[in-house]
């Protein structure tokens, strides 16, 4: 678990997996994920296995979950802004082949 | 000097397919192989064992496409039991999808030629209706008027089939040689001495399977290999759950769940770089096809040179000159993997090209060039 | 859009010279990834509070940013560059659209990136690296509850025990690789020790505040491990084990090479520092006329001689674009490269003394997984390399290390450090893989969209 600064005021409320979270401005969706006591952020699409962010820099990808209905985003690089929607990221993407 | 029965010079999928069914044969064999920076057009495959439109005008190529697509299946399984390799080879027919009028037209023409071409063999080809081909297919852009089809055609994981073939071959005791750039090479029949950086090798054989390399090579040994580059660029997006439940001539979804969007071809020489105007044509082309396309994150990218004789079909050609030398090219090293392992390195072994695969001879521009 | 200079990355290479840039007159964007400036060392400093348990070095980071802001630059965040080529052309992707944008110059600030530091257990859920938790301190305000051990070697581990302890989240122990003969080593270079002086007398403090804060420190620590079922619950390691609920790693900063690489730039080597590194002269000028790079991404030299190679990359464009002659180039630089060479003395010493051990570099056990994004295991690289994969190119097309979407910044120095072992070659003869475009995942539908009137600026590239 992570648990946030007092220095730090929390003012930004996402979801996270359906339940909200509020943390500072300026914080990563990823950060949000950790806030919220997730140990994982993603299972593998090849493995299955759990992963959580590594390198919070971009580097890694290891942080990809789903944001505002959009898959594989890498989390650590967004900042939050209100009302985020903010998923694991569950192995590979799902299509909804519709004709657009 | 080290001796074998056979000297394989180029370690693609081509070389290796070859190398498989020497050894196969029992042969003594030494693959060689350039280093790491290679252009290697394995790498620039996008995977199709491809029999829809290969052969157009040349029967031939038609046949022998249509013999190693048939001989796939088998190889793949072949390959998986002995190295444990998954080549990832399905075949549940392949599409390929039209825009316009215009290019359903001249499908459908070339659908009626191939199958006129095919004599005896036959070929079984459809055009589906937009209607139809809504139900095969999930989420048709509302340009798409309809495809031809075929259950000829399949896929496979291009550098799966290769990691495969490396592992068949030594395996089956080959001897592979990277990192072994041909400096020399001394010719006479049956009698070839290869000189690379790490010694000389001899042997009463030699393949040449080196795809563009092929072009400088040849004449060594009174052979004629002009293939020319063609640059491919490839897209590869996230690996997503699987909804394509065929592959389409410029899109198909791995077993992985990542969606390739390629084909494009340039003639740009020798210069692999990627460039974002053929990219974005692939993009554009792969969104008409099917508009769901648009939300995926394309990962990777990549371009790669590719192989192409001067007509299309392969060059398989013996040395009147020198015996025992032999060449081998092809823009289609997945799909013919097959035959190459089954009935043309049989054919080196055996020391002679059968008179079916004449035709492929690089004599035939020669033909062209004093008509 | 043409301008004359764009500037990647918002660090503090980039912030410098950006400023600079426009003070003397240069048409110039800069462009970042992340919402706000400061790269990774002053990420989020806007925000911080005066009395954060960053320190005082962190909020060195503010005057860059409000130069920043203040100045006339273009400043372009939450923008992805995913494509430059040779000829200046870059393209962007902000909030899923596309831009073309044609620079006269252009200069890569694009910073460093942490060495991997494969372990077994590595990619456990509650490992990850020392920056990473600095990081969540920075810009999300966060800190690690329960047990954490920090393992490696390198100034930052030393640094970020104490911001976690000085934040209430006091580790339990700290695992220093630090091998002893790095110690005799360092001791060598005699000019370095005295411009040292301060950055010596700051470590030292830190490891007193360090012991001070109750934390651990252990420097005989062999074959270490991450264990854990689904996330981490132990480190262990030959003689013994903890329970931890955090591990943090770090072997030290690598220059991110990814863009420069891509462009085919001319790299070299560099055996102190154990990274690929642009070539460059004395303005950070690359092997490409129009391209030149500054800060941590030509070479690690830290913060605030990053900001100096900023300023002497943006006298230098300024002189190349004809904004100054090259005699008030030089004359403003003198005063520039004096403090780069006082800020750049010392760092032999630190190369010696944090150059990683081999162990670090190779991983001994093949369950290691070495490209964490296909989980492709060291074992299978090791494999294949028998098998006649003898560079990098093979080893991903044999085993899909590389080819996921980080484009191998993770996993191609492990790569290529496990074939050079097992090839007995030098990791400069290995090489790297070349990174392609998209640099950064970009969707099909933005590519599609990109601006069709602009193609003529972007020819087959």
């Amino acid at each position: 678990m992570f648990r946030p600064r007092p220095e730090c005021p929390r003012t930004v409320a996402v979801t996270v997996e359906g339940g909200t979270v509020t943390v500072p401005a300026g914080a990563s969706a990823a950060a949000a994920v950790l806030a919220a006591g997730f140990d994982s952020i993603r299972v593998t699409p090849g493995e299955g296995v759990e992963r959580a962010p590594y390198c919070m820099t971009g580097v890694c990808f290891d942080c990809l979950a789903e944001i505002d209905g959009v898959p594989n985003r890498q989390s650590c690089m967004i900042e939050v802004r209100p009302e985020m929607r903010i998923s694991r990221q569950m192995g590979a993407r799902v299509i909804i082949p519709t004709t657009g | 000097m080290q001796r074998y029965d056979a000297i394989v010079i180029g370690g693609g999928l081509v070389g290796s397919a070859i190398a498989y069914g020497l050894v196969r044969a029992r042969l003594r064999v030494t693959l060689v192989d350039e280093g790491d920076m290679a252009f290697r057009a394995s790498r620039g495959n996008f995977g199709l064992v491809w029999v829809q439109s290969k052969g157009d005008g040349a029967p031939d190529y038609q046949r022998w496409t249509r013999r190693s697509a048939d001989q796939w299946p088998r190889l793949a399984a072949e390959l998986e039991n002995k190295t444990g390799i998954p080549v990832g080879h399905e075949r549940p027919g392949g599409v390929h999808l039209c825009l316009d009028e215009p290019e359903l037209e001249a499908r459908h023409a070339l659908m009626e030629r191939m199958r006129v071409q095919s004599g005896n063999l036959g070929f079984d080809y459809r055009m589906i209706d937009r209607r139809e081909l809504s139900d095969m297919l999930p989420g048709l852009g509302p340009t798409v008027n309809g495809a031809s089809w075929t259950p000829y055609d399949g896929h496979a994981n291009p550098l799966n089939l290769l990691h495969a073939l490396h592992k068949g071959f030594t395996g089956n005791g080959g001897h592979y040689l990277p990192n072994s750039t041909v400096t020399e090479a001394a010719a006479a029949p049956g009698d070839f001495r290869i000189r690379l950086a790490a010694g000389e090798i001899g042997a009463p054989k030699v393949v040449l399977a080196a795809g563009l390399g092929n072009a400088d090579l040849a004449p060594h040994f009174g052979l004629s290999a002009p293939v020319k580059p063609l640059k491919g660029q490839i897209l590869i997006t996230e690996r997503a759950q699987h909804v394509l439940p065929m592959p389409i001539t410029r899109i198909r979804q791995t077993v992985e769940g990542s969606i390739m969007l390629g084909d494009s071809q340039e003639d740009a020489g020798f210069d692999t770089s990627q460039g974002p105007t053929v990219m974005q044509a692939i993009a554009r082309r792969a969104v008409l096809s099917f508009p769901w396309l648009r939300d995926l994150q394309i990962v990777r990218a990549w371009a790669a040179l590719r192989v192409m004789p001067p007509d299309g079909p392969p060059i398989y050609d013996q040395s009147e000159r020198f015996p025992g030398a032999f060449s081998a090219n092809c823009h289609s090293g997945v799909t013919l993997a097959a035959t190459h392992a089954n009935v043309l390195a049989p054919m080196f072994a055996d020391g002679a090209l059968d008179p079916e695969l004449e035709l492929f001879s690089a004599k035939r521009f020669d033909v062209s060039a004093t008509a | 859009m043409t301008v004359e200079l764009a500037i990647i990355g918002a660090g503090p290479a980039g912030m410098a010279a950006a400023a600079l840039a426009d003070e003397l007159g240069l048409e110039t964007v800069l462009i970042d990834e992340q919402g706000s400036p400061g790269g990774q060392i002053y990420r989020a400093v806007e925000l911080a509070d005066p009395g954060t348990p960053l320190g005082a070095d962190y909020l060195a980071g503010r005057p860059l940013a409000a130069a920043l802001r203040t100045s006339r630059v273009d400043y372009r965040p939450s923008t992805t560059l995913w494509h430059v080529g040779p000829e200046g052309t870059l393209l962007l992707e902000t909030a899923g659209r596309t831009e073309i944008l044609t620079a006269r110059r252009i200069l890569l600030a694009t910073g460093a990136l942490e060495r991997p530091a494969p372990l077994p257990g590595w990619t456990l859920p509650g490992v990850m690296t020392a920056g990473a938790a600095q990081i969540l301190l920075k810009s999300s305000g966060l800190v690690p509850e329960g047990r954490v051990v920090l393992a490696g070697q390198g100034p930052l581990l030393y640094l970020v025990a104490a911001q976690l302890a000085r934040a209430g989240a006091t580790p339990v122990a700290l695992f220093e690789a630090t091998p002893l003969r790095n110690y005799l080593a360092a001791v060598r270079p005699v000019a370095g020790w005295r411009a040292g002086r301060q950055l010596l007398i700051k470590g030292l403090g830190l490891i007193a505040a360090v012991k001070r804060a109750g934390v651990r420190i252990r420097r005989d620590v062999r074959g270490l491990r991450a264990v854990g079922q689904r996330r981490l619950e132990r480190v262990a390691w030959e003689d013994g084990e903890l329970a931890a609920d955090y591990l943090l790693l770090h072997e030290g900063i690598i220059p991110n090479v990814q863009v420069s690489l891509a462009l085919q730039l001319r790299h070299g080597w560099d055996e102190a520092q154990l990274c690929w590194r642009p070539s460059v002269d004395a303005w950070g000028q690359t092997s490409l006329p129009n391209i030149a790079v500054a800060g941590d991404c030509a070479g690690i030299s830290g913060a605030e001689a990053a900001v100096l190679t900023g300023r002497l990359a943006a006298l230098d464009a300024a002189a190349w674009l004809g904004h100054i002659g090259a005699a008030e180039r030089d004359r403003r630089a003198a005063p520039i490269r004096a403090a780069l060479d006082r800020e750049q003395a010392f760092r032999p010493f630190l190369d010696r003394l944090y150059r990683p051990s081999r162990s670090a570099m190779v991983p001994t056990d093949d369950e290691v997984i070495a490209c964490r994004c296909e989980e492709v295991s060291v074992g299978e690289i090791r494999r294949a390399t028998q098998l006649g994969a003898h560079g990098p190119n093979q080893l991903k097309a044999f085993t899909r290390c590389g080819m996921g979407p980080c484009q191998g910044r993770i996993c191609g120095p492990v790569v290529a450090a496990i074939a050079a072992d097992m090839l007995g070659k030098s990791i400069a003869e290995i090489g790297t893989w070349r990174p392609r475009t998209p640099f950064k995942p970009i969707t099909v539908g933005a590519l599609a969209d990109l601006e069709a009137s602009d193609s003529a600026a972007a020819p087959g590239v």
